[in-house]
């Protein structure tokens, strides 16, 4: 049957390494992307342009990143986590500071910003460390992809970047998680972390953190300070109503009562203009991009592809929940862009790369005659 | 155990495994989107009208427009109070880029005091709902200029143009017309009470003063509103309904901007007041009060030094003394007592009285003096008029007695407000033997008759009532109200309104007005009038009566009056009159009180005589003085 559909697909993708349907998902969010922006910019057509262009740059690295099979992924995946976690003590030391956060290095030619690898780094990682040894893993092998997972993830909340060090110890445990941990463990891991919760509280935020969770639990309480935001969001999305304000006709972006609109709060924007029906239209596309994530994962070759294209597929979601999840309110506020829509460069050049990943894990298919067949 | 020896692995089962995961994970996710799309729909359509309705107070806001205040002309269509525009440097503290610093920078610029950085800060602190703060009012054209060519270094400060009242003519009226000033807090309280609070919403003056304060509802208008859309920092962004504010009614007065330059030519420096009326309206044509003061310091407030030093001056300029100013009426009210006396019967006009120079009370040891020391001799009541005779009017007063005085004079507006349509009005008094158990809880003793019949004692009167009685004895008993209003509506055509008379005093037989009247001109034609000298070669006919009050009592036994200049000023004489032109068919009356400067024929005649030459002057001359007014006007402005 496989084979029958590979065949059946376009040549000129299949050369290219291309998974269709995925792709179309992605264009289809980039696409919607534009137009929102142009609307949230408050019609900068330079905004848009520049969007496009980096649009146009990921998806150059994503058919880049396709080309190469998961194998030689899997061969690399020790040292790039590595390399990795060491630019990240290095940013400890000598990063550089923007925004009140330390999280950019300067290596001579440009700036990088390490979290970012580490997003590819650490589900590869322990793709790798799972798909050595059989599935279900054993306790053990949870144990040592935790602290895999938590090295890095406690490096990048030190900068402080919470919503990326959520992204990346995510990331890892959805890994440990499709590796078949055990149902017990899930559950006590769980506990565990809810009972550490007061931990976090005390040791890891940071003040400016513990306001936002504050805010969070009661936005009115500060309408003016740091309730602003949340509010406003929320006025802005539930003043959409059904059917929205029209695109360019949101109130609340275009005469800028909503803060961030073109790229943390930029959904709001979207849920004002276009309305709950949007929304839903925006979710179908979304779930659709996880659902053939998840399909071409079911579909991989190896273990390590598996793992590696289903832990990247629900990073993806953890994206979409945790950002649509704070503009609405049902989360406290934490830098996440809204995946493929918000307007921004680093994270987005990640995530075409972990596209990339995905389809080479759908298009890279080994003739090996297998157990089964 | 076996799995343990042998590495094969289930790689189906393992797939399957993963499958599964992968399937539990594909339902998580569906589930935390319906959790997502069930709280948007929450927002969005549960809650929608909530949130629209937030929306929309976010960004639609009402602001109010101030209406244009009416203006005021004279009688010939001078205009007496303008609205001139004026700019104010406004600062949006949300949109200027380090407040603080620009500040700094526009101190430097347009060269201001010291102090405005620290007073800004402190109104920026109690400002509200506007998103623009005022920096500086008033700016001068050069300040405007400076700011306009450097615009661009300062973002979010603006210049903005409003019209402020301004008063031309600067002191010459300001105690008829008043002035405007900023709504205190009594003055926010007022308004909520009659509920017009609303109507001020953009207005930063209230009348305060005068016909500025007492028509501020006819000159006021009604305030408009702009429904306008805001961004998040306040500036408008687009107009969503306009309504436009409807300006305040222009008000007409009566008085003659040119009568009023006579008269406060005439007065000068020196201390008093002149009200010029129609006799048969109330109209009236000139009301001065000297010393006055420039009406423009209030407009947009005014400085402490200059409040201090309008409170301290001695000469009180803050009074008007045409409706506050209380004098003793003194010789002024001889023909009103006249004519209670030819009225009650007490004498006719032909009955003569013997005046030796001074008047003997019954019981009482103490000589009432004639000002002539040694007497008029036989003096009917018009002579008495024409000469000023006291005896005869002690002589009177005494069979009168104060009841009877008392009551008739109140016919006569004395003792309460004339209603005329300012404020700022006394009632004064008008003693009788209640006033004085009241006020010093003693008997009314006979002595004090006398004196009240010479217009001494407690007796007060203001100019404006001293005016309004004249009326009434010039028409024989028509009472009309006082009053400056003379219509309203567009500049050359005014509706005018409609003057109001009291019930005249309807019982007095006419021909005792007629010989009161004739005594009045006598004051005049006749070689011994008190007014004779200060009317001479006059080409009308006019009736009068002089009025000389003491403002202290010079010791009862000095036969002889002490000469004028050795008098320190404040002790001197204040001089009054009264009069009224032409004879006949009065058309005017003149009423005036002038301080501590002597003898009424000497000092208060020759000024009515001066007023009522300009009335009576052709109408070339009056002509000439408009214009000659208009050219300085033009000059002072430009």
């Amino acid at each position: 049957m496989q084979t029958t559909e590979e065949r059946q697909r376009n040549p000129w993708l299949a050369k290219l390494h291309i998974d269709g349907p995925l792709l179309l998902g992605i264009l289809a969010l980039g696409i919607v992307s534009l137009f929102v922006i142009y609307s949230a910019g408050g019609q900068d057509v330079g905004l848009v342009y520049r969007q496009a262009i980096r649009l146009g740059v990921s998806l150059v690295v994503l058919v880049v990143v396709a080309q190469i099979s998961p194998q030689t992924w899997r061969t690399y995946a020790v040292p790039f986590y590595l390399i990795g976690v060491v630019l990240l003590i290095l940013v400890l030391f000598f990063g550089e500071v923007g925004k009140g956060a330390q999280r950019w290095l300067n290596i001579g030619i440009t700036r990088i910003q390490p979290s970012e690898i580490l997003k590819l780094a650490v589900p590869m990682l322990l793709a790798w460390y799972c798909s050595k040894s059989q599935i279900p893993i054993r306790f053990f092998h949870v144990f040592a992809g935790l602290v895999f997972a938590l090295i890095p993830t406690l490096l990048i909340a030190r900068q402080p970047d919470l919503g990326t060090a959520i992204l990346v110890a995510s990331s890892g445990i959805f890994v440990l998680f499709l590796a078949g941990m055990s149902w017990r463990l899930v559950s006590v891991g769980g506990a565990l972390a809810a009972a550490s919760l007061p931990l976090f509280w005390f040791f890891l935020l940071r003040d400016y953190q513990r306001q936002r969770i504050l805010t969070f639990l009661n936005p009115e309480s500060d309408p003016l300070g740091s309730g602003y935001h949340i509010i406003q969001s929320k006025i802005a999305i539930g003043s959409g109503g059904l059917e929205g304000k029209g695109w360019l006709q949101g109130t609340q972006s275009q005469l800028e009562f909503l803060p961030e609109r073109h790229t943390d709060f930029i959904f709001s924007v979207f849920a004002e203009e276009f309305g709950f029906f949007g929304v839903v239209g925006l979710l179908i596309l979304y779930g659709f991009v996880i659902f053939r994530g998840m399909l071409i994962s079911m579909r991989a070759q190896s273990n390590f592809g598996r793992l590696l294209g289903g832990s990247l597929i629900l990073t993806f979601f953890i994206y979409v929940l945790v950002n649509i999840g704070m503009v609405s309110g049902l989360l406290p506020v934490v830098g996440v862009p809204l995946p493929l829509i918000s307007y921004g460069g680093t994270s987005m050049v990640t995530m075409m790369a972990g596209f990339g990943m995905l389809m080479g894990i759908a298009t890279h298919r080994r003739l090996v005659i297998s157990q089964s067949g | 155990m076996n799995r343990k020896r042998v590495p094969i692995r289930n790689h189906q089962a393992e797939a399957a495994l993963f499958t599964r995961r992968a399937i539990v994970s594909i339902g998580i996710v569906f589930i935390v989107f319906a959790v997502l799309l069930t709280n948007l729909y929450k927002l969005q359509v549960t809650s929608f009208a909530e949130f629209q309705t937030r929306s929309n107070s976010n960004r639609i806001t009402v602001l109010p427009v101030a209406p244009n205040r009416g203006l005021i002309y004279d009688r010939n269509g001078v205009l007496l109070a303008d609205n001139i525009p004026v700019y104010s440097l406004e600062v949006s503290p949300l949109e200027a880029r380090n407040l603080q610093d620009t500040l700094q920078r526009l101190q430097t610029l347009l060269e201001l005091p010291e102090g405005v950085i620290s007073d800004f800060n402190t109104r920026l602190r109690q400002a509200r709902r506007f998103p623009n703060v005022t920096f500086v009012d008033n700016l001068t054209e050069d300040q405007v200029a400076r700011f306009a060519t450097n615009q661009h270094h300062f973002p979010g400060v603006t210049i903005e143009g409003r019209l402020q009242r301004f008063y031309p003519h600067r002191d010459l009226f300001t105690h008829t017309i008043g002035y405007v000033g900023r709504i205190n807090q009594q003055d926010v309280q007022m308004l909520r009470e009659q509920e017009r609070y609303a109507n001020y919403a953009a207005t930063r003056t209230i009348g305060k003063l005068g016909i500025e304060r007492f028509y501020e509802t006819k000159l006021h208008g009604t305030v408009g509103y702009q429904t306008v859309e805001v961004n998040n920092r306040g500036r408008v962004v687009r107009t969503l309904d306009f309504t436009p504010p409807k300006p305040g009614t222009d008000l007409h007065l009566e008085l003659d901007i040119g009568m009023q330059e006579i008269a406060r030519d005439q007065l000068r420096d020196r201390r008093g007041a002149i009200v010029v009326m129609d006799a048969n309206t109330g109209g009236v044509l000139a009301m001065y009060s000297n010393p006055s003061y420039d009406p423009n310091l209030f407009v947009s407030g005014i400085s402490t030094v200059d409040y201090r030093a309008l409170l301290n001056n001695p000469a009180n300029p803050l009074i008007n003394r045409a409706t506050q100013g209380r004098y003793p009426p003194a010789s002024t009210i001889k023909p009103h007592l006249g004519l209670l006396a030819l009225h009650e019967g007490v004498i006719t006009a032909e009955t003569r009285i013997w005046d030796p120079g001074y008047f003997r009370l019954e019981g009482v040891n103490r000589r009432f003096r004639d000002w002539r020391p040694h007497g008029h001799g036989w003096v009917t009541v018009t002579r008495a008029i024409a000469e000023s005779c006291n005896v005869f009017y002690y002589d009177v007063a005494n069979q009168l007695g104060i009841d009877s005085i008392s009551s008739f004079m109140r016919e006569f507006g004395f003792g309460q407000q004339t209603g005329i349509d300012i404020r700022e009005e006394s009632a004064a008094i008008m003693p009788d033997r209640g006033w004085k158990r009241a006020r010093f809880n003693e008997p009314w003793y006979a002595g004090e008759t006398l004196s009240v019949g010479i217009g001494q004692s407690f007796w007060t009167v203001t100019p404006i009532q001293l005016a309004y009685s004249t009326a009434i004895l010039a028409t024989n008993g028509n009472r009309p109200q006082p009053r400056l209003l003379r219509g309203t509506g567009e500049r050359l055509v005014p509706e005018l309104i409609e003057p109001y008379h009291l019930p005249p005093i309807e019982n007095v037989a006419d021909r005792h007005w007629m010989t009161i009247r004739k005594g009045m001109e006598e004051v005049i034609t006749s070689r011994q009038g008190t007014a004779w000298t200060a009317y001479r070669g006059a080409t009308y006919t006019t009736g009068g009566k002089t009025g000389t009050a003491q403002v202290v009592r010079i010791g009862d036994d000095v036969q002889q009056r002490p000469d004028v200049e050795e008098v320190e000023e404040r002790f001197r004489d204040n001089a009054t009159y009264i009069g009224y032109a032409p004879a006949d068919k009065p058309e005017i009356v003149v009423a005036l009180a002038i301080e501590n400067v002597g003898g009424g024929g000497r000092n208060a005649a020759p000024v009515a005589r001066a007023v009522m030459d300009f009335y009576f002057a052709d109408e070339a001359t009056r002509q000439l003085k408009l214009q000659e007014i208009r050219a300085r006007e033009a000059y002072a402005n430009d």
